[in-house]
C-alpha cells in the first residue's frame, strides 16, 4: 500500500530545506539544486504511486493517522493526513510543477548570490503546501496556510535590501493575516458548533443541519474570508500584484499554480457546507465575477509585463470562485488545474523574457524578439491560447465548465464572465504582441545580450506547454462527446451519505453550444483586436506621465483602490496611532507614571527641610506629636 | 505597712497629681528649653519620676500593688538609660569639647 507511505510526500521536501537551509553558504549550486529538485522529483513519484493506487481502488477517502498531537480533555486533534481523489490531484499539481519550477530556478537563479537560501525556502514551500493539501482537519490544514503565508513572504521579499521589495512581501503578510483571521475564527466555531475539527466528523455534524443554518453562513462566510485573503478576491486582492516583487519562479508557484489557490482548496473541500448555505455561495459568485471583472480591466493597460500576469491570475481565480459560488466545483477545480498548467507557462515565460532583456519587465520596452527566444515564443504562444480559452487548449474546457454553470444559475452572471473572457484574451495577446512582435524597442545593450534561455529553464516550459493544451482533455464534457472523466473521479468527495453537493448542467445541447460559440468569438475578436492594435499597427502604450481618457487613466492606476485603501484605512489608522501615541501614551500613561515620581522627588525637597538636624527642634516636635496622640485619645474613646 | 499606708493616704489624691504634675511640666519645659545634654537627661529623669510618684500614690489609694511594681521596671529602666545616655554623652565630649546639643546639627539631609 503506497497510500501508507504518504508521509514520505512531506517528508522529502521537509529534508531538502534543512539540508539546502543549513548547507546555503557551504554546498556547491549544483548540489543545492539538484537536492532541491530531487527531493520534490521524489514526492513527485510517490504521489503518482498514491494517484494511481487511488484511481484503482474502490474506497476512494484514506484515513492515515500519523499521530497523536493536541490530547487534552474534549480537544483532540490527530496529526492524520487525507487521501481523496481532491487531495491526490493537488499532490501532484503542487509537486509536479514543483518540480519543474525547481528545474527552472537553477537556470532563472544561478546568477543569485542567495541561490542556497531561494532553493530552501522552495523546499519549505512546497512542504508546508503539502501538508495544507494532506490534513485531514482543519487545524493541520490552518498550519500549511499560515506556513505557504510565510514562505510567500520569504520569498516576496526574497531581495529585502530593495525597500519597496521589502514593503511588498510586508503588504502580503499583513493582507493575508486579514483572511487568517477569518479562516481561525472559523475553525473555532466549527469546533465549538461540531466538537471536532476532522473533516470527515463536520461533514457528518453539518449533513444533519437545515440548509440556510445560521451558524453554518457564520462558518462558511469566515471559511470565505480565510479564502478571499489567500486567493486575493476583492477587496484583499492588492497583495497579489505586488507580490510579484519576488523572483519570477516564486510567482510562477507561489502566486499562479498553488498557493493561491488553496482558498479554492478549501472550500472544494468544505463542499457541504457552502452547499449548505446558499446566501455565501451568491456572495461567492458575486465577489468572484467582481474580481474576474476588476482585475482584467485593470490589467488591459498595465505595461509591466508580470503586472499583466499578476491581474490576470487575480481575474482567473475569480472564475474560481464565480464556479464555485454557483456550486460548479469540479469545474472550478478542473480550472485549478489548467489554470496552474498556463499561468505558470506564462510566468515562467515572462521570466525567460525578464532574463534574456538583462532584468526588463516593462513591455514598452521589448518588441520583436520572437526570432531569438523561439522556444519561448512558442511555449508563451501555447500558454496564452490556453487561457483565452480557445479550443482545444485547456483554458477553453474549464473556463466554458464554469461559464455553463453560471448561465444555468443567472443569466447575468454569465454575460459579465463572457466580458471578463473577452477582456482576458485582449489583454493577453496584448502581452503577447507587445513582447514578441514588431521592432524591438530595448538598448543597444539589451539587444546584444538577447539570447534563448538554458536547456534547464526551456524543458520545463516545452512541458508545462504540452499540459497547457492538452490538460483540457481531462474533462472534456459530454456535448463535446467526452467523459467527465475529472468530474466522475471526483465525484466522491461531493457524496455525503447519500447527499451530493455536486451540480450538474442540465442545459440542452444546442445552448451549451451556443453558449461555447459566443465566448468563443469574444475571445477570436479580442485576439484579432489585439493584433490589428499592437502587433499591425505598432500601437505601445504611452508612457507613464501622458495623459489619457477616463477609463485608461483609471485602468492605468489600478482603479486607485491602493490610494483608497491608503486613504480610508492606512490614514486613519495612522492617524489614530499618532494620536494614542502623542495623547494617550506620552500624555496620559507617560503624564502620570513620570509625574508621581516628579510628585514625590519635589514633595520630597521641601519636605527634607524639617529635617534642620536641631535637636531641641526634633524633641518639640516629638513632644508636640505625643500631646497630638493624646488629644485625638481623649476625643475618640 | 498599716502606718506608712495611712501616712500617704493622710494627704489628698489631687496633691499627688498636682506636685507630679508640675514636677513633670518641670521636666519637659527643661528637656525643651535647655541646650546641655546633661540637663536634659536630668530633665528626663524628672519626668520619669514624676509618674512613678503618681503611680506609686495610686497604687496605694487603690490598694493595688501592680503600680509600685511598675515602679520599679521605670527605675530600673531609667538607670540602663542613665547608663547609655550618659555613655553617649561621654563620647560626644571627648569629641566635639562640648555638652551643647545645638552642636549637634549634622544628623540631617
Amino acid at each position: 500500500m503506497i497510500i501508507n507511505l504518504v508521509w514520505l510526500v512531506p517528508l522529502f521536501p521537509l529534508i531538502g530545506f534543512l539540508i539546502n537551509g543549513l548547507g546555503r553558504n557551504v554546498l556547491p549550486k549544483a548540489v543545492i539544486g539538484s537536492l532541491g529538485s530531487i527531493s520534490v522529483l521524489l514526492s513527485f513519484i510517490v504521489s503518482v504511486g498514491i494517484f494511481s493506487e487511488l484511481s484503482a481502488s474502490e474506497i476512494k477517502a484514506f484515513y492515515i493517522p500519523l499521530f497523536d498531537w493536541i490530547n487534552t480533555g474534549s480537544v483532540k486533534i490527530p496529526f492524520a493526513f487525507q487521501i481523496d481523489p481532491l487531495s491526490s490531484i493537488m499532490l501532484l499539481i503542487v509537486t509536479g510543477i514543483g518540480f519543474l519550477i525547481h528545474v527552472y530556478s537553477i537556470g532563472y537563479m544561478s546568477h543569485d548570490k542567495g541561490f542556497g537560501k531561494f532553493f530552501a525556502y522552495l523546499n519549505l514551500f512546497i512542504f508546508f503546501m503539502l501538508l495544507l493539501v494532506l490534513g485531514s482537519n482543519y487545524v493541520v490544514m490552518f498550519i500549511g496556510w499560515e506556513g505557504v503565508g510565510l514562505c510567500s513572504y520569504l520569498l516576496i521579499g526574497f531581495w529585502f535590501t530593495n525597500p519597496s521589495y521589502a514593503s511588498a512581501a510586508k503588504k502580503a503578510f499583513v493582507m493575508n493575516r486579514i483572511g487568517d483571521l477569518g479562516f481561525l475564527i472559523a475553525i473555532f466555531v466549527i469546533f465549538t458548533t461540531f466538537g471536532s475539527v476532522e473533516f470527515g466528523d463536520v461533514f457528518m455534524g453539518a449533513a444533519r443541519l437545515e440548509s440556510g443554518d445560521s451558524t453554518l453562513l457564520l462558518i462558511t462566510l469566515l471559511l470565505f474570508v480565510g479564502a478571499i485573503g489567500k486567493s486575493a478576491q476583492v477587496p484583499l486582492f492588492t497583495w497579489l500584484p505586488d507580490a510579484m516583487a519576488g523572483p519570477t519562479p516564486v510567482s510562477a508557484l507561489i502566486h499562479a499554480a498553488t498557493m493561491v489557490t488553496a482558498g479554492i482548496y478549501m472550500i472544494t473541500r468544505s463542499n457541504l457546507l457552502f452547499s449548505l448555505s446558499p446566501l455565501t455561495m451568491d456572495i461567492i459568485a458575486v465577489i468572484g465575477i467582481i474580481t474576474v471583472i476588476l482585475a482584467a480591466a485593470i490589467a488591459v493597460s498595465q505595461t509591466d509585463i508580470k503586472k499583466v500576469l499578476a491581474y490576470s491570475t487575480v481575474s482567473q481565480l475569480g472564475y474560481m470562485f464565480l464556479g464555485l459560488g454557483v456550486g460548479a466545483y469540479t469545474g472550478s477545480f478542473f480550472h485549478v488545474i489548467t489554470h496552474a498548467f498556463f499561468k505558470a507557462l506564462l510566468f515562467l515565460c515572462a521570466g525567460s523574457v525578464i532574463h534574456a532583456m538583462s532584468n526588463e519587465q516593462d513591455m514598452r520596452k521589448m518588441g520583436g524578439i520572437r526570432k531569438k527566444l523561439p522556444v519561448t515564443f512558442m511555449t508563451m504562444l501555447a500558454g496564452t491560447l490556453a487561457i483565452s480559452g480557445l479550443p482545444p487548449f485547456s483554458g477553453f474546457f474549464s473556463k466554458d465548465e464554469i461559464l455553463a454553470h453560471a448561465y444555468q444559475e443567472n443569466q447575468l452572471l454569465w454575460v459579465l464572465g463572457v466580458i471578463g473572457a473577452l477582456l482576458t484574451s485582449f489583454y493577453m495577446f496584448r502581452m503577447l504582441f507587445l513582447t514578441f512582435f514588431g521592432e524591438f524597442r530595448g538598448t543597444q545593450e539589451q539587444a546584444s545580450h538577447l539570447h534563448e534561455s538554458p536547456k534547464s529553464m526551456t524543458i520545463p516550459l516545452i512541458v508545462l506547454a504540452i499540459l497547457s493544451v492538452f490538460g483540457g482533455l481531462l474533462n472534456v464534457p459530454a456535448v463535446l462527446g467526452g467523459g467527465h472523466w475529472l468530474a466522475s473521479f471526483m465525484a466522491p468527495v461531493f457524496e455525503h451519505q447519500g447527499l451530493s453537493t455536486a451540480s450538474v448542467i442540465h442545459l440542452d445541447h444546442s445552448t451549451e453550444y451556443l453558449l461555447m460559440g459566443i465566448s468563443v468569438m469574444a475571445a477570436l475578436i479580442s485576439a484579432i483586436y489585439a493584433y490589428s492594435r499592437y502587433a499591425k499597427a505598432h500601437h505601445i502604450p504611452a508612457p507613464d506621465e501622458a495623459s489619457r481618457g477616463l477609463f485608461a487613466k483609471l485602468s492605468y492606476n489600478k482603479f486607485y483602490i491602493d490610494e483608497l485603501y491608503d486613504a480610508i484605512v492606512t490614514k486613519p489608522l495612522n492617524l489614530l496611532s499618532y494620536f494614542f501615541f502623542k495623547v494617550v501614551d506620552k500624555a496620559a500613561i507617560d503624564g502620570l507614571v513620570n509625574g508621581l515620581g516628579k510628585a514625590t522627588s519635589e514633595g520630597s525637597k521641601v519636605l527634607r527641610l524639617l529635617q534642620s538636624g536641631n535637636v531641641g527642634f526634633y524633641i518639640f516636635m516629638m513632644l508636640a506629636g505625643i500631646v497630638a496622640l493624646l488629644v485625638y485619645g481623649f476625643y475618640n474613646i | 505597712m498599716e502606718t506608712i499606708t495611712q501616712s500617704i493616704q493622710g494627704v489628698p489624691l489631687n496633691h499627688y497629681i498636682l506636685l507630679s504634675s508640675i514636677i513633670f511640666t518641670i521636666g519637659t519645659i527643661g528637656v525643651l528649653i535647655r541646650r546641655n545634654a546633661i540637663i536634659i537627661l536630668m530633665s528626663v529623669e524628672l519626668m520619669l519620676n514624676a509618674v512613678n510618684l503618681l503611680l506609686a500614690a495610686f497604687s496605694v489609694y487603690r490598694g493595688d500593688a501592680s503600680g509600685q511594681v511598675f515602679v520599679f521596671f521605670i527605675m530600673a529602666l531609667a538607670a540602663a538609660e542613665v547608663a547609655i545616655g550618659l555613655a553617649i554623652l561621654t563620647m560626644i565630649y571627648r569629641n566635639t569639647n562640648s555638652t551643647d546639643i545645638n552642636i549637634l546639627n549634622r544628623l540631617k539631609w
